[in-house]
């Protein structure tokens, strides 16, 4: 496990300055933020004090909607979702560290549906690293590189929020 | 070596709480308390064992246990075929493993069985096809881990972290199943103090070996517990004259709202149910505000289903240690 050099408070920033725009394109005043456990919590926690944004953070596990139960068995450390709100005909911003493959994003949204039906759904994250499997783009990245497959990027918090890297290139 | 392990030491089949490792038990309950979210929700199902295939194997007629792991396994979006055998094809002579066999090759995942003979559970898991996992629904006087995962499970969200609770077990200890599997997990889950209540005639030989306290008096046994787990007296199970009465019985070790003074001020009531009213409990105890005889109703459908999609978990490729979360 090796620390990076990704500046975490600036890439909130960049973020935040990302989102804003993209909601004030889209005329959205007040989205719902919606991070998926655990890192993406993090990160929606403090975009939600940086985009002063009113509804109540909203938290997502995707383990039970995930793609790969059968090959990978259950996480440990499964978490509570929780979405306080309704999220019917409301707009979400979608928050997660990391985008990779896309599968934990394709689980969050059917995850996310069970709780109604959202008017747009954005996705914003800190890192894309490339390598997807499924068509999902996020619309907001702090920054985009390439990383060998074999590699995990992980965000470790809650304070201080911090990149590291996992296991060598394949 | 236990059945119920794979050499990763992950959960295959769930026979007995006996020998579990607290991490495992407490991993159970936890995914337990995220379905719990999930059955709160308007949409109560996820989609993680689309595609499986659960038998509920009732060798023994129990309507509500197996309404519970039908419902969990529902909730789960498995497929889940119910075989009450005692009206099957056991009874024109086909022989058990004959009708693993043969549901084997309908591709089933997971056997829930309930049997009236101790051991009947290992026995079929035992005997399974690779792939293919066991939970023991109840089995003669043996074992019913779900049961004792569920109130495990409830005395954790009523009562906080099992450490510093006392918790009494009272009643016919001799013939239950679910007072073994509740001492096992209780004990394994690092509770402070389990104690049993019941007279001599009703309890195994050398049960305090197993770590818990005996009373063949009730009042001195409810002194100051947290939890009061009342048992089913069995009365089918009963041979001979281990008791002179009902009535006696309940004279002796019903729980009334007078008894259940000795307890603590906050202490909750459990029972596995169904109740023999005015037998084990008064039943102004059983409906009164410290039963949380419905809240284990409910929780026993999150806890198996997370039993179920634990033991179901990763039966493609042998997982390599914990999993994590993988970033996606």
């Amino acid at each position: 496990m090796s620390e990076t050099d990704l500046d975490i408070p600036q890439l909130l920033d960049s973020v935040a300055a990302a989102a804003t725009n993209e909601l004030q394109a889209r005329e959205i005043r007040s989205p719902i933020l919606v991070g998926i456990h655990t890192g993406g919590v993090w990160v929606a926690e403090a975009l939600h004090e940086r985009l002063q944004a009113r509804p109540p953070v909203g938290t997502l596990e995707v383990a039970f909607h995930r793609d790969d139960h059968a090959s990978s068995g259950l996480k440990a450390a499964v978490q509570s979702s929780e979405v306080p709100v309704s999220l019917q005909d409301q707009p979400v911003l979608l928050v997660d560290d990391v985008i990779h493959t896309g599968r934990t994003t394709r689980a969050a949204l059917n995850a996310l549906f069970d709780y109604g039906r959202p008017s747009q759904v954005l996705l914003a994250v800190l890192v894309d690293r490339g390598g997807r499997e499924l068509p999902i783009q996020p619309d907001i990245a702090g920054t985009r590189l390439t990383l060998p497959a074999g590699q995990r990027l992980k965000l470790r918090g809650p304070e201080p929020l911090r990149f590291t890297l996992e296991g060598g290139p394949s | 070596m236990s059945v119920q392990l794979d050499p990763q030491g992950q959960l295959r089949h769930l026979i007995n709480t006996e020998g579990l490792p607290r991490d495992l038990l407490t991993r159970i309950l936890d995914t337990a308390e995220s379905f719990s979210e999930v059955l709160g929700k308007s949409v109560k199902k996820v989609p993680l064992l689309r595609g499986r295939t659960i038998v509920n194997l009732f060798f023994e007629p129990s309507t509500r246990t197996r309404t519970t792991f039908e419902l969990a396994a529902q909730r789960l979006s498995a497929d889940v075929l119910n075989i009450d055998v005692a009206t099957s094809s056991t009874s024109k002579g086909e022989n058990l493993l004959d009708m693993l066999r043969n549901l084997e090759a309908m591709q089933c995942d997971a056997f829930v069985v309930r049997h009236a003979d101790s051991g009947a559970a290992e026995f079929i898991a035992r005997n399974v096809a690779p792939g293919v996992s066991v939970i023991n629904a109840g089995d003669g006087r043996h074992a019913h881990p779900t049961q004792a995962l569920l109130d495990a499970f409830t005395i954790r969200r009523q009562k906080g972290p099992l450490e510093p609770l006392t918790i009494a077990i009272v009643g016919d200890i001799l013939h239950s199943r679910v007072a073994r599997s509740q001492i096992h997990a209780l004990l394994g889950l690092g509770a402070g103090e389990v104690r049993v209540i019941a007279p001599r005639t009703l309890l195994p030989r050398a049960i305090e070996r197993l770590g818990v306290r005996v009373h063949e008096d009730m009042d001195a046994g409810l002194e100051g517990a947290d939890v009061v787990m009342m048992l089913r007296l069995q009365h089918e199970r009963m041979q001979g004259a281990l008791l002179p009465s009902e009535g006696e019985f309940f004279s002796r070790y019903g729980l009334t709202e007078q008894r259940l003074e000795r307890t603590h001020p906050e202490a909750i009531v459990m029972h596995p149910g169904p109740v023999n009213r005015g037998v084990e409990l008064d039943p102004r105890v059983a409906d009164g505000p410290r039963s949380v005889i419905l809240q284990q109703v409910t929780n026993g459908i999150a806890v198996r289903m997370a039993v179920m999609s634990i033991v179901l978990g990763g039966q493609g490729e042998a997982p390599t240690g914990p999993i994590e979360e993988v970033a996606g």
